[in-house]
């Protein structure tokens, strides 16, 4: 695991700081239907390789981010806000 | 002396024929023994090395623990013998040799115990059914306490325990200090208040498992067929029909999948999205001290367990690291993490050197609880999601999986670890968290 996170409003910080919740995936839409709602909830891609998932930058800006990170070599690729991910259905 | 000399040389004829004649090739103090005698030069290799058949009755991909036992149970139970167990790695080289060897049946919920029981029950009679020492040492594990809310808890889990037929007693704290004098039972914030203990829990030598099961699957005609990497799997109408392997394809009339941390990876190669996320779990082992731990020690307050291994190391662990991954190391804070944990439960641990750590990929299901069940294909098998707790379930995972590819019909212990019941929300949710696999 990289130990450095580039957080776009704080700079590079030690992972430490951050709390990590798991895929960065994106709500769905409270009427989308069961199939919709059950693939959010239960189902997982898991890939290996690269990644996004949300990360919660507790000891620092207190924003949610998206890490971008690489599940076999644990290299962290790219780092943004998560605001982009609200809104959509998919 | 001629007449000794000669009685000696028809001995060695004797116990050689014996010995290669033995199809089975028996384990015993007698064989041990005989062997001795003569230059250990009968020995045979446990199991074989074959070139993969073009077709078997079934393919188990995974010749991890779980993998292993399918084999051995479909071959010695159910009467399958045209197996295969393909290995991607060498036998072993996964979680079966990466685990902290505990067995226990300390599961609260119906959908758990039974099976998790029918577990115990054949490690109680594993060595000798298969022939095989695997150092199955009954010590007890302990869930230590640390508060009255504590308590509690553990005495409803105890006494669910007990309605299903398992053992457990709660140890008040003289009797846990006792049996363990070097914990710090004065922690102004976590003082030890007792414990539940599982008598019958302990610890198996996990290496011996697997060699166990494969020596077990191989004298019954089983293939188990390393360093062969399973590639794609081919499908026509709706069964898959065989697998793209790096040897080369093979043909099956029955898939099963037991590959632990690479499930969702094999399962795709079937179109099937899981309800799991892989996760790095570490372990640790210290140099080894003189006798300090006679049982599995659970630290109520903090992520940490502890046993002693017969060469003297403390075997360790803690929680996952928290994040995906693939990698089969993981990470400095969460060894840091492990370590207080320990050190505040056992002082004695800070003049401890750390050997080695490692890590394992475990297969995190959405509810903490493993999945056995038929899936979307006609003749497609999963056995998959066992998070951290996959060693102590080997010899029933293994039975119940065969008896399911076997018969077609879940068996009796296994019938709630269905992989629909996530949709249809029958989920087996032991500590309540939800679907966040980082925090089962």
């Amino acid at each position: 695991m990289a130990s450095l996170i580039p957080c776009p409003h704080c700079g590079t910080r030690p992972k430490e700081e951050f709390s990590i919740k798991g895929a960065a995936l994106k709500r769905p839409q409270p009427d989308a239907g069961e199939d919709v709602w059950y693939d959010y909830v239960y189902l997982r891609d898991n890939p290996r390789g690269p990644y996004e998932e949300y990360w919660h930058h507790v000891s620092g800006c207190r924003r949610w981010l998206v890490v971008s990170r690489d599940t076999a070599s644990h290299e962290v690729l790219a780092c943004r806000d998560a605001s982009g991910m609200t809104g959509d259905a998919r | 002396m001629v007449q000794f000399r000669f009685a000696r040389f028809t001995l060695r004829f004797y116990v050689i024929i014996a010995l290669t004649a033995d199809p089975a090739m028996r384990y015993s103090a007698l064989s041990l023994f005989l062997n001795g005698l003569f230059g250990n030069k009968a020995w045979r290799p446990a199991w074989r090395q074959p070139e993969p058949k073009p077709h078997y009755d079934v393919v188990i991909v995974g010749g991890g623990g779980h993998g292993l036992a399918t084999a051995y149970y479909l071959s010695k139970v159910y009467g399958i013998t045209n197996v295969a167990v393909l290995e991607k790695g060498y036998l072993g080289s996964g979680n079966i040799g990466r685990n902290t060897t505990i067995i226990r049946s300390n599961y609260l919920l119906p959908g758990n115990n039974p099976f998790y029981e029918f577990s115990m029950k054949l490690w109680e009679g594993l060595e000798q059914d298969f022939n095989f020492n695997a150092m199955v040492s009954q010590r007890g594990v302990l869930n230590l306490i640390h508060s009255d809310g504590q308590r509690d808890a553990y005495m409803r889990r105890g006494n669910t325990m007990r309605l299903h037929g398992v053992d457990a007693e709660l140890l008040d704290r003289d009797t846990v200090r006792a049996m363990l004098p070097f914990f710090n039972y004065d922690d102004a914030r976590f003082p030890i208040k007792g414990g539940l203990l599982q008598p019958r829990g302990g610890t198996v030598r996990h290496d011996a498992v697997a060699w166990g099961y494969a020596r077990g699957a191989d004298m019954r005609g089983v293939d188990i067929i390393q360093h062969c990497e399973v590639t794609g799997i081919r499908m026509e109408n709706g069964r898959a029909v065989g697998v793209e392997t790096s040897r080369g394809f093979i043909g099956c009339d029955r898939l099963a999948l037991a590959a632990a941390g690479n499930s969702s990876q094999v399962a795709a190669m079937a179109g099937l999205k899981l309800p799991i996320e892989s996760h790095v779990l570490q372990a640790f082992v210290s140099e080894g001290i003189k006798p300090f731990i006679d049982n599995v020690v659970t630290f109520g307050a903090g992520h940490f367990y502890v046993s002693q291994s017969d060469k003297g190391g403390l075997v360790f662990g803690g929680d996952i690291d928290g994040y995906n991954s693939y990698a089969q190391r993981g990470n400095l804070a969460t060894v840091e993490h492990v370590i207080e944990a320990g050190k505040a439960l056992i002082p004695a641990l800070s003049r401890i050197r750390v050997l080695r750590s490692w890590g394992g990929i475990m297969d995190m299901s959405m509810d903490g609880s493993p999945i056995i069940d038929k899936v979307h294909l006609d003749n497609l098998y999963l056995n998959s999601g066992w998070c951290y707790g996959g060693f102590k379930a080997t010899p029933a995972s293994g039975y119940c999986f065969a008896h399911l590819i076997a018969r077609d019909e879940p068996h009796p212990t296994a019938r709630q670890m269905r992989l629909d019941r996530f949709r249809r929300g029958y989920v087996i949710d032991e500590k309540g968290q939800g679907a966040q696999p980082n925090l089962h």
